[in-house]
């Protein structure tokens, strides 16, 4: 008896305890307003519904988060995610506009390739910055945040690049094996950073780098190789998600392709329970973060919250999870529950 | 006003019978599980240089902290010129005439030197900062110090010797009354010495008290006119620095009788290594050395053999350490690896010349504290073999439940953090991590330290084993009867420079403090 009482209490301790009661509640929520929430339909070979909605809506956010994880694991962060967001969705798009054949799926490999070798680029960029020149992870990043929003508008010319090409449109809003295609994606490459991280030493060794860098140096770690790493691989994320959302609304909008999905992610990451301290960091725990920020923002449609108030109502519930996260805080509640037992005993032997 | 510099200078000895201007008495301050200074009185004269002697976690930095505000006592009483003195912040103690000159040098170096002397007190003008007054200001506080540069140029422009003045500039603007130098020498040069000594004694002529802290007793004992010894968290005494002599303080520092360690002896080492060694080192040092922190320094290293390095903290002990295992780079000499020169870059470059180097600071530069007991012991051994070649979990398996029953590893759980275990088992698993590389020079910096006796002799018995199997190591320990019973041979270091290098044969504890006091023979 006392045994399970323990378990119960110690469940609000463990790692994605709040993460997940806030994405149940948020899906409750939703199903108590629109009773039809949960309802997913099999059409034509495809799947439709609000849940299918979220998930399609929050792969990009997901994908960026992923590479957002592994760069906060090292103690870093990336800003430039959402300048190249932009990059990807203007570079696919402007080969494909500029290609005699836009509809030839030759064209869109091509155009796809180059915008993700492209971001490899970028990445490596930013780790050359980080890891070799030794700049501050917020300011190395933040370079390509301004300047990859010009570099955006180079590709493009400063116009909104609209193409039309079935191929493309596959990634952002095509299926496969009756799924979104962009939920196939954001899944593979889930599934991926996970294996790879936990197959391979990679996950080890960023979490050695990021809780103490100076004890990884004397172990021998090649610190700057694992932060070029992490790195390049959120650009690649980055990138996906550019080309997803572009295809999604087939063009390429330099100035507001991915504006404040670098926010999106972060959040994604810290309701994950990664610290922003590095260190030891949950893929999982992202995965639910991600898709905490996708409900919320369907939330915000399907209650009716003014769009002016649509952000304070983000805003309230991230520093809600943040809050019940917070050791401090979980301290004090559990010091207030000591005393009140406490108190039930006295009145009892009263 | 006492220290304007017109006036007359007003204790320019320091007397026993005028008044202290601080005096601490009965101060008592516990962290956690930790008393750090139990009951030590404390006092400091106008126009004297006091040198506060110890060893690591002697309580000279909590003493400090206490009388510069940043920790507050448990008890105790405090007063300064005679009055009760009751600081809770660095602010107080400084707006008290308590000023501080850190290790580190504390100033902000994209401004000018004027603006780091006069910062928080800038002069002002109806509002704005009198900038005209300011450099002129910040001039007379310089050429007081008899340090000619322009007080418009960038701090960054200067030297570290030269920021060092700029801080004690800073320092003695606010009528300091008692100036607190921490290590003030630890990375300049002898000519950058002598000139931050000359400084100080103007300041003393002023009648301004002086506390002067370092690990080179020939600093001390050039520049203090009394001292205060403390070991662990207790005073052991206040002397003049003219009448105790080297080895008495020595002896005091580190905390045993003349007669009791002469008797000691070396009875318990093993025998020195027999004739049939190979001839080349496993590791050879010509020369080695970097500037500020190690002068260039031959060692020798055989296989099979325990090589002890005795000297005080900052002595050179550490940092010629950290020259053999790539930790720092040498800007002098070079390493030979069995006869082969290799410019030790990196510690993964060391690690692949099988040199492993396990830190002093367990704690910021030995363990990954959120990581779990395998993933410690794995690490070094994972890094060398790249990200790529994972090794398999039951591999990892196997190596940690061997080494944490080989080393006694308490708890015997190797997903434990290690963040939970004792200091002595977190030291067991940083050796178990070295060992994991198997290397055949393993460089242990202060094993020992901080762990219970238990631990400690295990740790002795194993690095004894692992010499017998033909492992070379160098053992660096603040006990010297530890070096003692450990080592084949025994380097002596002080003040940065290797005095000794005798093989451990009758060697006696008093013959290497008489090495680490006066650097000769005893």
């Amino acid at each position: 008896m006392s045994s399970t009482l323990t378990t119960l209490r110690d469940l609000p301790r463990a790692r994605l305890f709040w993460p997940i009661v806030t994405l149940v509640a948020l899906l409750l929520l939703n199903f108590a307003v629109s009773p039809g929430f949960f309802a997913i339909r099999f059409q034509n070979g495809h799947l439709f519904g609000s849940l299918i909605d979220i998930l399609r809506n929050g792969a990009p956010t997901l994908l960026v988060a992923l590479g957002m994880t592994v760069v906060i694991a090292t103690r870093g962060i990336d800003l430039s995610v959402g300048a190249v967001v932009a990059i990807s969705g203007a570079l696919a798009c402007t080969i494909i506009a500029d290609s005699p054949t836009p509809g030839s799926l030759g064209t869109v490999l091509a155009a796809v390739a180059v915008a993700l070798a492209f971001s490899l680029v970028l990445g490596a960029w930013n780790g050359l910055l980080v890891a070799v020149f030794g700049i501050q992870p917020i300011i190395a990043t933040l370079i390509l945040m301004t300047a990859g929003r010009g570099i955006a508008m180079l590709i493009t010319e400063g116009q909104i690049i609209t193409i039309s090409s079935a191929p493309y449109k596959v990634i952002g809003a095509g299926y496969w094996f009756g799924l979104p295609a962009s939920i196939v994606i954001a899944g593979a490459m889930f599934a991926i950073a996970a294996l790879v991280t936990r197959k391979t030493a990679l996950g080890l060794l960023i979490e050695s780098v990021g809780i103490n860098p100076v004890a990884s140096r004397l172990a021998g770690v090649r610190s700057r190789g694992i932060i070029w790493v992490v790195y390049v691989f959120s650009g690649l994320c980055a990138a996906i998600a550019g080309l997803m959302i572009s295809s999604n609304v087939t063009a390429a909008d330099a100035n507001s392709a991915g504006l404040y999905i670098e926010m999106d992610a972060i959040l994604a990451v810290v309701i994950g329970g990664t610290s922003l301290a590095g260190g030891r960091y949950s893929l999982t725990g992202t995965l639910i973060g991600a898709f905490v920020i996708q409900t919320l923002t369907t939330t915000v449609y399907t209650v009716g919250i003014a769009p002016s108030i649509t952000l304070v109502f983000k805003a309230l519930v991230v520093i809600a999870v943040c809050l019940l996260q917070s050791p401090a805080l979980q301290a004090r509640l559990r010091a207030r529950r000591v005393s009140t037992d406490l108190s039930d005993k006295k009145g009892v032997l009263a | 006003m006492t220290t304007t510099p017109s006036t007359a200078v007003q204790a320019a000895a320091p007397t026993p019978a005028g008044e202290p201007i601080i005096r601490m008495d009965d101060i008592s301050i516990s962290f956690p599980g930790v008393k750090a200074l139990d009951a030590v009185s404390f006092r400091m004269f106008p126009g004297e240089v006091h040198s506060l002697m110890g060893e690591n976690g002697a309580g000279k930095s909590t003493l400090i902290k206490a009388l510069t505000g940043v920790y507050t006592i448990d008890s105790g009483t405090m007063t300064l010129g005679g009055r009760p003195l009751v600081i809770s912040s660095p602010a107080q103690a400084q707006a008290a005439g308590i000023s501080t000159v850190y290790q580190e040098v504390n100033l902000l170096p994209n401004l000018s030197v004027a603006e780091n002397i006069m910062l928080g007190r800038e002069p002002r003008r109806a509002g704005a900062i009198d900038w005209r007054a300011m450099r002129r200001r910040a001039a007379e506080l310089l050429a007081r110090l008899n340090l000619d540069i322009d007080p418009a140029s960038l701090l960054s422009a200067h030297s570290l010797a030269v920021q060092q003045l700029v801080a004690i500039a800073r320092a003695t603007d606010v009528d300091a009354k008692v100036l607190i130098l921490d290590e003030p020498t630890s990375s300049l040069d002898a000519d950058e010495v002598s000139e931050l000594f000359r400084v100080i004694r103007g300041l003393k002529d002023d009648g301004v008290a002086i506390l002067f802290v370092s690990h080179f007793l020939d600093q001390v004992y050039e520049i203090s006119d009394r001292l205060t010894v403390l070991r662990n968290g207790a005073l052991v005494g206040e002397y003049l620095t003219r009448e105790i002599l080297r080895i008495e303080l020595v002896h005091k520092m580190i905390g045993k009788e003349l007669a009791t360690l002469e008797s000691l002896e070396s009875k318990t080492r093993q025998a020195a290594v027999e004739g049939d060694t190979v001839d080349v080192p496993y590791l050879e040092a010509v020369g080695l050395g970097r500037k500020g922190s190690i002068e260039p320094t031959d060692l020798a290293i055989h296989e099979g053999e325990v090589v002890g390095l005795a000297g005080l903290l900052g002595s050179g002990r550490t940092e010629i350490a950290r020259l053999i295992t790539g930790a720092d780079r040498p800007d002098s000499g070079e390493v030979l690896v069995r006869g082969a020169r290799r410019r030790l870059r990196t510690p993964r470059v060391a690690l692949r010349d099988r040199i492993a180097y396990s830190s002093e600071d367990r704690k910021r530069e030995g363990i990954v504290d959120d990581l779990s007991v395998r993933d410690n012991i794995v690490l070094a051994l994972q890094a060398d073999r790249g990200w790529f070649r994972r090794i398999s979990r039951k591999r990892q398996d196997e190596l940690a439940n061997s080494y944490i029953s080989a080393l006694g590893i308490r708890p015997a759980n190797p997903d434990a953090l290690v963040r939970n275990l004792s200091g002595g088992n977190q030291q067991k698993v940083l050796l178990a991590r070295w060992l994991a590389v198997a290397p055949r020079l393993l460089v242990l910096d202060e094993p020992t330290r901080g762990i219970d006796v238990g631990a400690k002799a295990e740790i002795q018995k194993l690095v004894s084993n692992l010499a017998d199997e033909g492992m070379a190591v160098v053992f660096i320990s603040a006990e010297l009867e530890e070096v003692l019973r450990l080592s084949h041979r025994i380097a002596v270091m002080r003040d940065r420079r290797k005095v000794a290098d005798l093989p451990n044969e009758d060697v006696t504890v008093g013959q290497i403090m008489g090495l680490i006091a006066s650097g000769a023979e005893a």
